[in-house]
């Protein structure tokens, strides 16, 4: 009975869910229109989709840094952020853990404007002092990347790493396994859906990020966002419709399997546990 | 898990690659100081020493050079050694009204997205917690799903929508409500929206991950003992949920304040936010002193919620 949803909360979650939907399905409607202003509808067409595949080339090499950075980004965060993860979960005490903490979980919520001024102006000293990075471009927007997407790859992997608890690894442990053992043969393992939610996540974000890329950008180095941004300041272009769409699509298929694998592991998970306490 | 057991190495695998077995013994030996060390040195490096050189330089004067700033500390011809050091960015940000009132604007707005975020975002966090084994992962994900798609043309999904040409005054003028476009689009309301339609996730998720947790046998034993539904919502169900409450605020708030793609997209030139004029400061005037004083300014502002959000994520993810 008191699982039950009042009315109050079904219509509440019904608004909630058409104000999320109901822009984006705006967004991907528009892109499909004919006219050149945007919200004025001129009949259906492809138009738009044929002007961005065949004739803007700019966007296509933007698409590409962008996805370049992503990828080495999102390798790079979910293996820092792991073993961050790791330290903050299985390690108890060790000197400096408050502090660590600290600059693990600031990124998170650290409004962009600060943290894109304060690694241009580190990477301008950097230069001075050591002549590294001679230009910014790829490098610096990636090591940008990578130090705020490790946040989040660690919260994911921090929860995974609390949720699955400890019996397995002590088991093994009892077994003879060696501390390393046990961590590359049954935690990391464990760990796989959180990775690949983890990686995922870091990979969308640098995607994602306009701020701190524009910070420390350099020129002739434009990310997908950054051209976007560029475009739109001006107003509504309908050929970036056509590209949001293709984007929404994109992720909306990726983030569905994502969680499909998540949701199956968790059932797994589920099954696991009702199996042991069954056996007790 | 403490012992650092040492594995027996035979003799003549020393002798051939000794050097790169005893690499990869002492790796194996000290893993758990390289597993904390490797993300350990990359944040101090690249996050929080960045913000001594912003600190740094707000405490420099304007030049013209390159960089454009004065240096801290010089050591002259003569062997001496001079530092110079300026308040007057910070004075000139605390004296200034537009400085002053485009703070006070942020935190306006960000106080009030985070209210507005609050009072939908609550019922809509319970009403997934209180749905069924099949719908409650479903509506999660459909929850989820907008965050993971780019928060920039999400954005712009709102300037098509409230334009003066844009989706909602063409429906309005069709049906006949009104004759004249509403000015939405580079308004505060404009603003507002575009905050809480982004950050909306980031309250929702942290309310469900708490509200997921409560015990529903309290709520049973409250109507056991004759507790109306809303007597023992506010009595129960609420008072349990304040982490996530706080948690959720926080998310929204910290990021909110300094935002600038919102405004600028949005709010075009009529909503001032800091997160603009630190921008703004740095691209087009490139008075970095300025910029990195007004940035240390607005840390200080966000110190407080930053430590209690920290407080409260540390605690969330305390190992056994």
């Amino acid at each position: 009975m008191y699982n039950k949803r009042s009315r109050f909360l079904t219509v509440m979650v019904s608004l909630g869910l058409a104000f999320f939907y109901i822009p984006l399905l705006l967004l991907v409607i528009y892109s499909f229109n004919h006219s050149k202003l945007v919200p004025v509808w001129g009949g259906w067409s492809t138009r738009w989709y044929k002007v961005l595949f065949f004739e803007s080339p700019e966007v296509w090499s933007a698409v590409a840094l962008s996805l370049k950075i992503a990828f080495v980004n999102a390798t790079f965060a979910t293996m820092l952020g792991t073993l961050a993860a790791l330290a903050m979960v299985r390690f108890g005490r060790f000197k400096g853990r408050t502090l660590f903490g600290g600059m693990l979980v600031a990124p998170l919520v650290m409004p962009e404007v600060i943290t894109g001024l304060s690694l241009l102006v580190f990477f301008i000293s950097l230069q001075e002092l050591i002549g590294w990075p001679a230009e910014r471009g790829f490098t610096t927007i990636t090591i940008a990347h990578i130090t705020f997407s490790m946040a989040f790859v660690a919260v994911t992997v921090q929860a995974r790493l609390t949720g699955m608890g400890q019996d397995l690894e002590e088991a093994a442990a009892d077994l003879g396994a060696k501390p390393f053992k046990v961590l590359t043969a049954i935690t990391i393992p464990r760990l796989t859906p959180a990775l690949v939610s983890g990686w995922l996540l870091a990979f969308t974000l640098s995607l994602d990020d306009l701020v701190i890329a524009s910070f420390v950008t350099g020129p002739g180095a434009n990310t997908l966002p950054i051209l976007i941004f560029s475009r739109i300041r001006l107003g509504l272009r309908p050929d970036i419709n056509a590209l949001a769409t293709i984007i929404i699509l994109v992720v909306a298929i990726c983030v569905t399997i994502a969680a499909l694998i998540m949701y199956r592991q968790h059932k797994r998970d589920l099954l696991d546990q009702q199996l042991a306490e069954r056996a007790d | 898990m403490t012992d650092l057991t040492n594995s027996p190495v035979s003799a003549t695998s020393q002798q051939d690659i000794g050097f790169l077995q005893s690499l990869a013994k002492r790796a194996q030996n000290n893993w758990r100081k390289i597993v904390i060390l490797i993300p350990f040195v990359w944040l101090l490096f690249f996050f929080l020493f960045p913000f001594f050189i912003v600190a740094k330089i707000s405490l420099a004067e304007l030049a013209i050079a390159s960089p454009p700033f004065t240096k801290l500390i010089e050591w002259t011809d003569t062997g001496v050694v001079n530092i110079r050091i300026v308040f007057d960015n910070f004075t000139y940000i605390l004296t200034d009204n537009l400085y002053s009132n485009t703070y006070l604007n942020s935190l306006k707005i960000s106080v009030l997205s985070t209210l507005i975020c609050l009072l939908f975002g609550y019922p809509i966090a319970y009403g997934i917690v209180r749905s069924g084994p099949v719908m409650k992962p479903l509506l999660l994900f459909l929850v989820i799903l907008p965050f993971w798609t780019s928060f920039l043309l999400r954005v712009y999904a709102w300037m098509g929508l409230l334009a003066d040409q844009g989706t909602i005054n063409n429906l309005l003028i069709s049906v006949g409500l009104i004759d004249e476009p509403i000015r939405m689009l580079y308004t505060e309301f404009a603003v507002f929206v575009g905050i809480v339609y982004t950050y909306m996730p980031f309250m929702i998720l942290p309310l469900y991950a708490n509200m997921e947790k409560l015990d529903t046998s309290l709520n049973e034993a409250a109507a056991d003992l004759g507790s109306k539904p809303t007597n023992t919502f506010f009595k129960v169900t609420l008072p349990l949920t304040i982490p996530g409450i706080i948690a959720g605020s926080l998310l929204v708030f910290i990021p909110a304040t300094g935002e600038y793609v919102i405004p600028d997209l949005l709010g075009g030139g009529n909503v001032q936010m800091i997160g603009r004029v630190l921008f703004n400061e740095f691209s087009r005037n490139t008075d970095w002193p300025v910029a990195s004083a007004v940035a240390i300014v607005l840390l200080f502002l966000l110190v407080v919620p930053i430590a209690v959000f920290q407080h409260y994520q540390g605690k969330e993810n305390e190992g056994r």
